[in-house]
């Protein structure tokens, strides 16, 4: 059992505590937009925020996880307000398959909480997940247009 | 708002009627463009025809047949319907329909698979077609409802009007009616100068749910009762499951069962996928390897290298002239030899899919790029009639050719049988998907050019020795042994056809196909080609000691589609004037896929090992543009991909099987690693080719013919990191 906090809800789970915070989220919450591409914190795609910050919760288990602030890309929105950072990506057309872009949306989302005016160095530097289509220029793109709202 | 239905919410979109029997088009299928009897959907809106259901509310739904990987043909696709259709484009949604009703309705949309760069050029001329034959439809139904001559009505934006009286109507109010006539028998389409909708950078149906997590992947497929299965097949190609130790994972949390998939995998199914991949890991697996497991990455390589051999046989691709007499006779020759190693696709999402199976029914609900290949499977895996089967499409997470395959879908059904009432997900782990790609194949290039005394280029022998992916894929599309596809752009003709002319050429295949399984991988045999021809085409410039552009050019004077994109790059780039200091420059051109594309690279290197790319142009002709804001992010997209594989992507053989687990020791491309690419769109019209792969095929030589100017290197294997060359 882990007692969870997740956009803004205390959920109890019933799961070991090694259980990577990934699947409890994914399987036993039952929020299927953070996905899986690695399970080794590669690829990003599994990407949410843990009391503010960007973290693979592929590599997070559970139990590391209990007592804290965690968004999944279901709770970015403010209601019925898309984050900003949702909004330029379909201002800005971003997605390809999309299947990273959970990931991709959430990394970009902490970066600009952080730096609200990074720069092209700044999002080479945060911004290391996986996108097969490639659509890099897209989210570059779309960072500097929020950033210069 | 624009949106595509996601079959797996609206799995019983339309209810199959009586067969509405049209004009058929001669392409063995039956493509019906309306009348007389009306299909309805399932919210009981007519279809005007297979393709365009009108609601009431004046909602367009186009069916799209064809699946969206992310490469934007379903948002292009329904821009040329709509265009014909003349209809309010933010009124339009999309849906899929299921192979399964395509079938009962003889095919009614056409062919489902999606790949090759043909959704948009192998389906346009039918799809336009469809809506060209509703427009006329509607406009006849409302000039039938006001007694005058349709010919005095004209549509445009969903509005019917008179022209006469000024009266209008809207398709919502007519299609009704319109959904009861008889289909003309023969459209005129529109010229494409005259587009409106189509043609346009128009934003993508699809993007907003890909935003907020809710767009429904194969792997968020939930259905009630639904239990979850993670599979191990034979690690060694061509090995069998010998046995396993069920009782060592007895009392796992969640486990439910552990079943035999075929006669080489091994499946667990628990409650959760993490139980089921965690029980997996600690069950005792058996392998009866076989003898693949001697092979390596180095017999291959050995075994190939052999094939470059002319004592061996070859299958003859491009002849003209006679090269080896030419050689021998040249005043001057060179001589190299490159390689290409296996690649995975590494799709974003594993493969996955979930079948539920009945003693009358079998359902499977995945991503797949070829809807009719995965109903297929299900047929022959199930062992269940056409009518009691069915595939539900959904979101694509990559494509990439690997999802053309339906290996997948065959074991989540042997799955599901064994478990009747019960729907069984089966997703992948990264390496189980690592271990069982279906590889871009692997091959060898041992070119030979020859000058005379003024160092013209007088002979090519060009000698490919390596995997051929019909033989393994499709042996009927062999032609006597040959696999035509294994000369993709270095054809004489077609739509991959060699871009120079040179007096003697010849250019061979010397079959050989190792064990490891190959498949279409996004841009195919392309990629190694134009690898092998640009940059061999750069050494052969620097033997005659010649600009490498200007080189090109002069072979190219009976090839004015392929030299004019390559002069748009050479242009935009600024070939003519001098690169920045440090800065070094690579060209290449290719045609692939029914499209002209070429690519140029600014390259700086340090230490003579890390490559910093500091500016990509790339131009295609691809006949016509449908959507440019797309093709512009293919052509982007085609860069990234090209570029993971020259310098991160390759897979080894040891013991028969994968070196590479996950994206650890596979790498893909960061946002850090890859420049703006500036796309330069030339569509000279007259034909219809593809955009999703053939840029791909330019990008690497690009960049390894920059790489030789900045450092006087040849670079004749990839992938770039077993040379230890990174990026900056």
């Amino acid at each position: 059992m882990a007692n969870l906090t997740i956009n803004g809800k205390s959920i109890t789970v019933d799961v070991e505590p090694d259980t990577p915070l990934l699947w409890a989220i994914r399987e036993n919450v039952g929020l299927t937009g953070t996905k899986y591409g690695c399970g080794i914190a590669q690829c990003g795609a599994c990407t949410v925020h843990i009391d503010g910050v960007a973290i693979r919760s592929c590599g997070v288990a559970v139990s590391e996880a209990e007592g804290k602030q965690i968004t999944t890309i279901e709770g970015l929105a403010n209601g019925g307000t898309l984050h900003r950072v949702q909004q330029a990506w379909i201002a800005h057309d971003v997605p390809q398959c999309g299947y990273c872009q959970s990931g991709m949306i959430m990394a970009v989302a902490a970066l600009l909480k952080e730096k609200p005016k990074p720069t092209d160095a700044d999002i080479d530097d945060a911004i290391t997940n996986i996108c097969r289509c490639g659509t890099f220029q897209q989210v570059r793109e779309a960072i500097h247009t929020i950033a210069n709202a | 708002m624009n949106k595509h239905v996601s079959p797996a919410i609206n799995r019983r979109a339309f209810v199959i009627g009586t067969a509405a029997v049209g004009a058929g088009l001669a392409l063995g299928l039956d493509i019906p463009f309306g009348g007389p009897a009306v299909v309805r959907a399932a919210d009981g809106s007519p279809e005007v025809n297979a393709w365009v259901v009108v609601r009431p509310d004046d909602t367009v739904v186009i069916r799209i047949a064809r699946s969206e990987m992310g490469q934007g043909s379903l948002t292009g696709l329904a821009q040329l319907v709509a265009e014909e259709l003349e209809c309010d484009w933010s009124k339009v949604t999309t849906e899929y329909p299921t192979p399964g009703q395509s079938v009962a309705r003889k095919r009614a949309w056409g062919d489902f698979s999606t790949g090759g760069s043909r959704g948009i050029r192998s389906s346009q001329d039918y799809v336009r077609k469809g809506g060209a034959t509703a427009r006329v439809m509607l406009i006849e139904a409302a000039a039938n409802e006001w007694k005058v001559p349709a010919s005095e009505c004209k549509a445009a934006n969903s509005v019917i009007t008179h022209t006469p009286s000024g009266k209008t109507t809207t398709y919502g109010k007519v299609a009704e009616a319109a959904a009861k006539l008889t289909p003309p028998a023969e459209v005129k389409l529109k010229d494409p100068k005259d587009w409106t909708i189509a043609g346009k950078g128009l934003q993508r149906l699809d993007t907003a749910d890909k935003t907020t997590g809710t767009m429904t992947y194969g792997i968020d497929v939930k259905l009630p009762g639904m239990l979850n299965a993670a599979i191990k097949d034979c690690p060694v190609f061509g090995g069998k499951l010998k046995s396993y130790d069920e009782a060592k994972i007895a009392g796992m949390k969640g486990v439910k069962k552990v079943v035999k998939v075929g006669d080489t995998a091994v499946a667990v199914v628990a409650d959760t996928w993490w139980h089921a991949k965690t029980a997996l890991e600690a069950l005792p697996i058996v392998w009866d390897e076989g003898d693949n497991a001697k092979v390596s990455s180095e017999t291959i390589a050995k075994w190939l290298a052999e094939g470059l051999d002319n004592e061996h046989p070859a299958y003859v691709g491009n002849k003209n002239g006679d090269a080896k007499a030419a050689i021998a006779g040249a005043a001057k020759k060179i001589e190299a030899v490159y390689n290409y190693p296996y690649q995975n696709h590494a799709t974003m999402e594993p493969m996955n899919a979930t079948a539920l199976y009945t003693a009358d029914k079998c359902e499977v609900w995945c991503g797949t790029q070829n809807g009719e290949a995965a109903f297929a499977a299900v047929l022959e895996a199930s062992g269940l009639p056409a009518e009691k089967c069915d595939v539900h499409k959904l979101m694509l997470g990559g494509g990439f050719g690997r999802r053309g395959m339906t290996d997948y879908v065959r074991q989540a059904v042997a799955i599901a049988k064994q478990m009747p009432g019960t729907p069984i997900k089966l997703l992948w782990s990264r390496e189980e998907d690592m271990a069982h790609g279906r590889y871009h194949p692997i091959t060898q290039c041992k070119m030979t050019g020859a000058f005379d005394a003024d160092n013209n280029l007088v002979a090519l022998h060009y000698r490919l020795s390596g995997q051929s992916i019909l033989f393994s894929l499709r042996p009927e599309a062999l032609q006597n042994g040959m696999d035509p596809a294994a000369f993709q752009g270095v054809a004489q003709s077609g739509e991959a056809a060699f871009g120079y002319s040179v007096p003697n050429l010849l250019i061979e295949h010397a079959m050989r196909n190792p064990h490891v399984p190959p498949g279409f991988w996004r841009g195919v045999n392309v990629n190694h080609n134009a690898i092998y021809m640009e940059c061999f085409m750069d050494e052969l410039a620097h033997a005659a000691g010649q600009d490498p552009l200007e080189f090109r050019r002069k072979l190219m004077g009976n090839h004015p589609k392929h030299l004019a994109v390559l002069n748009a790059v050479a242009e935009k780039i600024g070939w003519s004037k001098p690169a920045p200091q440090g800065v070094y420059r690579g060209v290449a051109q290719i045609m692939g896929y029914g499209s002209y594309v070429a690519g140029a690279a600014e390259i700086s290197v340090t230490d003579g090992s890390k490559i910093k790319v500091h500016r990509i142009v790339a131009s295609t002709d691809p006949g016509y543009v449908v959507n440019p804001a797309q093709v512009e992010r293919q052509i982007a997209g085609s860069f990234v991909f090209g570029l993971s594989a020259l310098f991160y992507g390759g897979c080894t053989v040891k013991d028969g099987r994968i070196e590479q687990s996950n994206f650890d020791t596979y790498n893909s491309m960061r946002i850090n690693e890859m420049p703006k690419v500036e796309a330069v769109m030339v569509p000279s019209g007259g034909f219809w080719g593809g955009v999703g792969e053939p840029t791909i095929g330019v990008a690497a030589p690009a960049v390894l013919n920059a790489y030789f100017a900045a450092t006087g290197k040849r670079i004749r294997s990839v992938p770039l990191r077993d040379q230890n060359i990174t990026f900056a």
